[in-house]
C-alpha cells in the first residue's frame, strides 16, 4: 500500500465506521455488533496512521492531492510531523474512548445511540482532515465540518440547556472562524497568492510588522477551539454533551484542533524567522499567559467536576499556545508535546468523571467524599492523570512543562522571568483544582458513615462503574505514565 | 449549425405555450412542457461549451445584418445566463407539485403552463438578444407573466402582492424604457454593441447620463436592489411554491446580467466607475442590504418570508461584486448567480415539500418535522449551510471570491462586513434548524400524520442540495466560466 492510499484509506475508515454505525444500528438493529465495529475499525485507522510514522521520520512527506477546489487551491494532504502528532493521538484515543463510549451510554442509559456513534466516527473523521490538510482551505474545510459535526453530539440530550449550550458552541466557533480565521486566510491568500503549508512559512519577510501581529491574532483567535479568551464560553457549555464527548471531542480532538491550526501556522504560513523577528509573538504571549492563569483560577471555584475540567483544559490549551507563540523550535517542540501529554491525562480525568457518573449519579467536586474507597482505581487513575497535568515526574506532562520553560529563556525578550513564573504559577493553581478532587476521594469520611465515622469492621464494598468504563481509563492512565518514556521520540519526531 | 439552433432556445418555449393552449390536456403539457426545457437546457450546454475560451455565435433573425436587423448573440456571458436559466427551469419542470398550483381548476392548469414557458422564453430572450427594444420586449414578456404566476398562489394576498408586483416591475419597464430611447436618440442605432461603440458618454453630456440613471434605476427595481425590493418578499411568499422556486433562482439574475451588461458593455467601467464612481452609491448599497435584509429575515416566522428576505441580502451580494469592477470580484458576484440560483432554488423546493406534507412553513408548525421527514431537512439544512458560505459548499467559492475581490480593491472595511453579515445567515439558518430538529411539536398541532415527501418532489430538491455541494468542491464549470466572463465585460464585450 502507497503512502498515498494510505492517508486516503486513513481518511476513508471512520467515515466506513459511521456509515457501519448507521446500518447496524440503524437499518439492521443489531446494536452489540454496531459497538464491535466502531473499535476495531478505529483500530485500523491507527493502524493506517502508525504506517505513515515510519515514512514521516525517515523525513519523508506522503501526499495525497484530490483535486483543484479553486483556481490554486487544491484539497490536499500532507503528513508532516506536527499533523502525524496529532492524528495518532486522536485516533489512537478513538479506539479506547469508542469502548469507553460503549459502556457508558449503556451503564448511563442514553437515547439515539446509533445517532451518537455516527456523528462521533464523523468527528473523527474530520479531525484526520484537519490533521493531514497540507493547505489552508484544506484545514479550514475540516475545521469547520468538525464544527458542524459536533454540533449534534453537544445537544444530544435535547434539553432545553443542550440547546441553549449548542447555540453557544455554534455561535462562538463559526463566529470567531469565519470573520477571523477565514479573514485571515483570505488577507494571506492577497498577500502571497498562495494558502500552501510550506516549510519556513509563506509570509515573505517583507511584511510589516503591524501586519505580522493583526494576522497572528487573527489567526489565534479564528481558531476558536483554541479557546483563548474571551473566547472560550464555548467549551464549558460544551460540557452537557455525554461524556465520552467531553472526553474524546472536548479535550482531545476539537480543542486540539484549534491549537493545531495555531501551531501549524505558526510553523509554515509565518515561519519561525518571521515571528521571531517581529515583537507580533510577545502579544500572543500575553494574552496566552492571561487565558492559562484565569483559566486556572476559575477552575479551582468550580464545584460541577466536568466544568472544573473543562477550565483546565482552556488553561492547559493556552500552555500550547504559549509554545508556538515563542516562536522557536523548542516552544514548537513543547507545544506538540503538550498535545499529546494533555491528550493523555485529560481523557483519563473525563473518563473518571464519567465513570463515577455511571456509577454514582454525582456530577459535583463536593459530593465525591470517600468515593476514593468505593471507586478505588478510577480514583488512582484520575491521581495518576492529575499528576501529567500539572507536570510531576514520572508522568508524561513533566516534559511539556520542562520544554516550555526552556523555551520561555531561550526567548530574546527581557522579561522572559514573568513567563518562566506564569507557567510555575499555572502548575501551582493546577495542584489546587485537581488535588482536592483525589484528596475528598481518599480522605473525607463519606457523608453516609455517619458523623462519628464509625470506622472499623463496616468497609464499604468496591462499586465501580461498568468494566467497559474502568478498563479504558486504566489505560490511558498507565498511557501518561509510558509517556514519560517514550518522550524522545517525539523530541526527534518534532525537531524543527 | 450551432447559430441555426441558437434562436431555437428562445422560440422552442415560445412556440410551446400556444401549443399547450390548443392542447389543452394538463398531463400532456405536464410532459411536453418539461421536453421543451430539457430541449433548452441541451442547447443551453452545447452553446456553452462552444463559446467556452472566448468564442461567439452570431444569428441575424430574418438575415437582415446588425444594426439594422436582430442580431443574437453569444458570448460566455449570455451562454452562462442561459445554461444558469433553463438548468434550473428544468430541475423546477422535474419537480412533481401534484399537479400545479392548488387553486388553478384542472380545466385549466394548461394556461399555467403555457405562461410558465412564456416566462422562461422571456428570460432567454433577454439573455440571448443584441438589440436594445428587443431586451425590453422580452423583458415585459418575462414579467407580465410572471405578474400571472405569482397571482396564482391561491392565497387571496397572492392577488394583492403580484398586483404590487406588477406595479413596481411595469415602473421598472417604464424608466428602462425610457433609457433606451435616449441612448437611440443620442446614437441613432438600437444594437447594443453599435451603441457601445458610437455612445461617448461624460459627465457634461447630460443625455447619457441620464440614460444610465433610468436604466440602472429601472434594472434595479426588476433586480430588487435594496431599497427598491419591497415587491420581492410579498411575492415570493404568496406565488405558489414551484414558480417562487423558479423565480427565485432565475428573475432577478437575468436582471443582474442586464444590469452588468448596462455598466460594462455599453456604458463602459472607465466611465461608470472611475468618472462617475457609481460605486459610491452601489457598495454602500449593498452592504445595507446584506445587513438589513438578512436582519429582516431573522425576524420572519413565514419560512418562504424568510427565504425571500435572505434573497435580497444575496442580492447584496451580487451587486457588491459589481461595484468592485474587477475581474476577482465580479466574477463573484457573476458566480453568486449560479451558486445562489442552486441553493435558494433548493431551498424553495424544499418549501414545496415542506408545504405538500406538513401544509404550513410557518416556524411554530414546522417543529419536530426533521425527523417525520429526515431527507427533506437534510436538503435544507445543505441550503442552509450554503447561505451561510460554509467551505465545500457553494456559497463559500462565491464569499471567497467576493471578499478577494473587494480586498484587491482595498476596501477592507468591507471585507469585514461581508464575513460579519454571513454571521446574520447562521442565526436565521440557525433558528429554521433548530425549530424542525429540537423542537417540541406544540399540542394542537400533532405531526404523527406527516410522512416524508414523495420522490417526485424530494429528488429534484436533492440535485440541487447535491449541486451545492458539488460546485462548491469543483468549480471549473462555475467559477471558470463566470471569470471569462467578467473579464469579457470588463473588456467591454458580450
Amino acid at each position: 500500500m502507497s503512502a498515498e492510499t494510505t492517508i486516503l484509506v486513513a481518511l476513508l475508515l471512520p467515515v466506513l465506521a459511521a456509515v457501519s454505525c448507521l446500518l447496524l444500528g440503524g437499518g439492521l438493529g443489531r446494536p452489540n455488533l454496531r459497538d464491535i465495529a466502531t473499535p476495531l475499525i478505529g483500530a485500523c485507522t491507527f493502524a493506517a496512521v502508525w504506517r505513515l510514522a515510519g515514512d514521516v521520520l525517515a523525513g519523508g512527506r506522503p501526499e495525497l492531492v484530490l483535486f483543484e477546489v479553486l483556481p490554486g487551491v487544491e484539497l490536499a494532504f500532507q503528513v508532516e510531523p506536527l499533523g502525524l502528532l496529532y492524528g495518532l493521538v486522536a485516533s489512537g484515543l478513538w479506539i479506547v474512548t469508542s469502548i469507553y463510549a460503549v459502556g457508558y451510554m449503556r451503564g448511563h442509559h442514553e437515547q439515539n445511540q446509533t445517532r451518537f456513534f455516527t456523528f462521533f466516527a464523523l468527528s473523527i473523521f474530520a479531525a484526520l482532515g484537519i490533521a493531514f490538510a497540507s493547505n489552508l482551505f484544506t484545514l479550514f474545510l475540516f475545521y469547520e465540518a468538525l464544527t458542524l459535526l459536533t454540533f449534534p453530539l453537544v445537544t444530544h440530550h435535547g434539553t432545553d440547556e443542550a440547546r441553549r449550550a449548542g447555540r453557544i458552541y455554534l455561535g462562538i466557533l463559526l463566529f470567531t472562524s469565519i470573520s477571523f480565521l477565514l479573514f485571515a486566510i483570505l488577507v494571506t491568500w492577497r498577500l502571497t497568492g498562495t494558502i500552501e503549508f510550506t516549510p519556513g512559512g509563506i509570509l515573505g519577510a517583507e511584511t510589516s510588522s503591524g501586519m505580522v501581529t493583526v494576522l497572528l491574532l487573527l489567526y489565534a483567535f479564528g481558531a476558536g477551539k483554541a479557546a483563548l479568551m474571551p473566547f472560550h464560553r464555548w467549551l464549558p457549555n460544551a460540557m452537557v454533551a455525554p461524556t465520552p464527548v467531553s472526553a474524546l471531542l472536548h479535550a482531545v480532538a476539537v480543542v486540539k484542533a484549534g491549537v493545531f491550526a495555531i501551531l501549524k501556522i505558526v510553523v509554515y504560513v509565518f515561519g519561525l524567522d518571521l515571528l521571531a523577528g517581529s515583537n507580533a509573538s510577545l502579544s500572543l504571549m500575553t494574552i496566552a499567559s492571561f487565558t492559562m492563569l484565569m483559566a486556572a483560577v476559575i477552575a479551582i471555584r468550580q464545584d460541577n467536576l466536568k466544568a472544573r475540567l473543562a477550565y483546565s483544559t482552556i488553561s492547559q490549551l493556552a500552555y500550547i499556545v504559549l509554545g508556538a507563540a515563542m516562536a522557536t523550535a523548542t516552544g514548537v517542540l513543547a507545544g506538540g508535546m503538550q498535545i499529546a501529554m494533555h491528550a493523555a491525562g485529560k481523557i483519563t480525568l473525563f473518563f473518571c468523571a464519567g465513570a463515577i457518573l455511571v456509577a454514582t449519579h454525582k456530577k459535583k467536586v463536593s459530593e465525591l467524599d470517600g468515593l476514593g474507597r468505593t471507586m478505588p482505581w478510577t480514583f488512582a487513575a484520575f491521581f495518576l492523570a492529575s499528576l501529567s497535568i500539572i507536570g510531576i515526574p514520572p508522568l508524561g506532562g513533566s516534559w511539556a512543562k520542562w520544554y516550555l520553560m526552556v523555551g520561555a529563556l531561550e526567548t530574546g525578550f527581557a522579561w522572559q522571568a514573568a513567563f518562566l513564573g506564569v507557567l510555575m504559577l499555572s502548575s501551582l493553581l493546577a495542584v489546587f483544582y485537581l488535588m482536592p478532587v483525589v484528596v475528598r476521594g481518599f480522605f473525607a469520611a463519606s457523608p453516609s458513615a455517619g458523623p462519628s465515622g464509625s470506622a472499623g469492621g463496616d468497609r464499604k464494598p468496591i462499586a465501580e462503574a461498568p468494566f467497559l468504563c474502568v478498563a479504558p481509563l486504566v489505560l490511558t492512565a498507565l498511557l501518561s505514565l509510558a509517556l514519560f518514556f517514550v518522550a524522545g521520540d517525539l523530541v526527534t519526531l518534532l525537531n524543527f | 449549425m450551432i447559430e441555426k439552433i441558437l434562436v431555437l432556445e428562445v422560440v422552442l418555449p415560445l412556440l410551446a405555450a400556444p401549443v399547450c393552449v390548443l392542447v389543452r390536456h394538463p398531463r400532456f403539457c405536464r410532459l411536453f412542457s418539461l421536453g421543451v426545457v430539457a430541449a433548452c437546457f441541451a442547447i443551453a450546454v452545447a452553446l456553452l461549451v462552444e463559446v467556452r475560451g472566448g468564442g461567439v455565435i452570431s444569428y441575424q433573425l430574418g438575415g437582415w445584418p446588425p444594426p439594422l436587423g436582430i442580431e443574437y448573440r453569444v458570448s460566455t456571458v449570455n451562454a452562462y445566463l442561459l445554461a444558469l436559466v433553463t438548468s434550473m427551469a428544468l430541475v423546477v419542470f422535474s419537480f412533481d407539485s401534484r399537479g400545479g398550483p392548488p387553486r388553478v381548476p384542472e380545466q385549466r392548469r394548461h394556461l399555467y403552463y403555457a405562461v410558465f414557458l412564456l416566462c422562461i422564453s422571456g428570460l432567454l430572450g433577454i439573455a440571448i438578444t443584441g438589440d436594445a427594444f428587443n431586451i425590453f420586449v422580452f423583458l415585459e414578456i418575462s414579467s407580465l407573466s410572471s405578474y400571472i404566476l405569482v397571482s396564482l398562489g391561491g392565497h387571496r394576498r397572492a392577488v394583492m402582492s403580484a398586483f404590487y408586483y406588477l406595479v413596481m416591475g411595469t415602473i421598472g419597464g417604464v424608466f428602462f424604457m425610457l433609457g433606451v430611447g435616449l441612448l437611440y436618440q443620442a446614437t441613432g442605432t438600437l444594437n447594443l454593441r453599435d451603441i457601445a461603440a458610437r455612445l461617448e458618454p461624460s459627465l457634461d453630456d447630460r443625455g447619457s447620463v441620464l440614460a444610465l440613471a433610468l436604466l440602472v434605476v429601472g434594472i434595479s427595481i426588476k433586480l430588487a436592489v435594496f431599497p427598491l425590493h419591497h415587491w420581492l418578499p410579498n411575492a415570493y411568499s404568496f406565488a405558489p411554491p414551484k414558480v417562487s422556486a423558479f423565480l427565485a433562482a432565475t428573475a432577478t439574475k437575468v436582471s443582474f446580467y442586464l444590469l452588468a451588461m448596462v455598466l460594462f458593455t455599453i456604458f463602459g467601467a472607465p466611465f461608470v466607475f472611475e468618472e462617475l464612481r457609481l460605486q459610491a452609491v452601489l457598495l454602500p448599497l449593498s452592504i445595507l442590504a446584506m445587513f438589513l435584509a438578512s436582519g429582516a429575515a431573522i425576524f420572519q416566522n413565514d419560512l418562504r418570508r424568510l427565504l425571500a428576505y435572505s434573497s435580497v441580502a444575496q442580492i447584496g451580494y451580487m451587486t457588491l461584486g459589481l461595484s468592485t469592477a474587477n475581474a476577482t470580484g465580479l466574477a463573484g458576484g457573476l458566480v453568486h448567480l449560479f451558486n445562489h440560483a442552486v441553493m435558494k432554488g433548493g431551498l424553495f423546493l424544499v418549501v414545496a415539500c415542506l408545504l405538500y406534507r406538513v401544509g404550513s412553513v410557518h416556524i411554530d408548525a414546522l417543529a419536530g418535522i426533521g425527523r417525520r421527514m429526515p431527507l427533506t431537512s437534510a436538503a435544507l439544512v445543505i441550503g442552509g449551510l450554503s447561505l451561510i458560505g460554509v467551505p465545500g459548499t457553494v456559497g463559500f467559492v462565491s464569499k471567497w471570491y467576493l471578499v478577494s475581490g473587494v480586498l484587491e480593491r482595498g476596501w477592507t472595511a468591507a471585507a469585514v462586513l461581508i464575513l460579519l453579515s454571513s454571521l446574520l445567515a447562521l442565526v436565521y439558518v440557525g433558528k429554521v434548524v433548530e425549530v424542525l430538529y429540537f423542537r417540541k411539536p406544540a399540542e394542537t398541532q400533532p405531526i404523527d400524520h406527516v410522512r416524508e415527501a414523495p420522490l417526485g418532489m424530494l429528488a429534484p430538491a436533492w440535485v440541487l442540495a447535491a449541486a451545492a455541494v458539488f460546485f462548491g468542491l469543483t468549480t471549473d464549470w462555475t467559477y471558470g466560466v463566470a471569470r471569462e466572463a467578467a473579464e469579457l465585460l470588463l473588456a467591454g464585450g458580450i
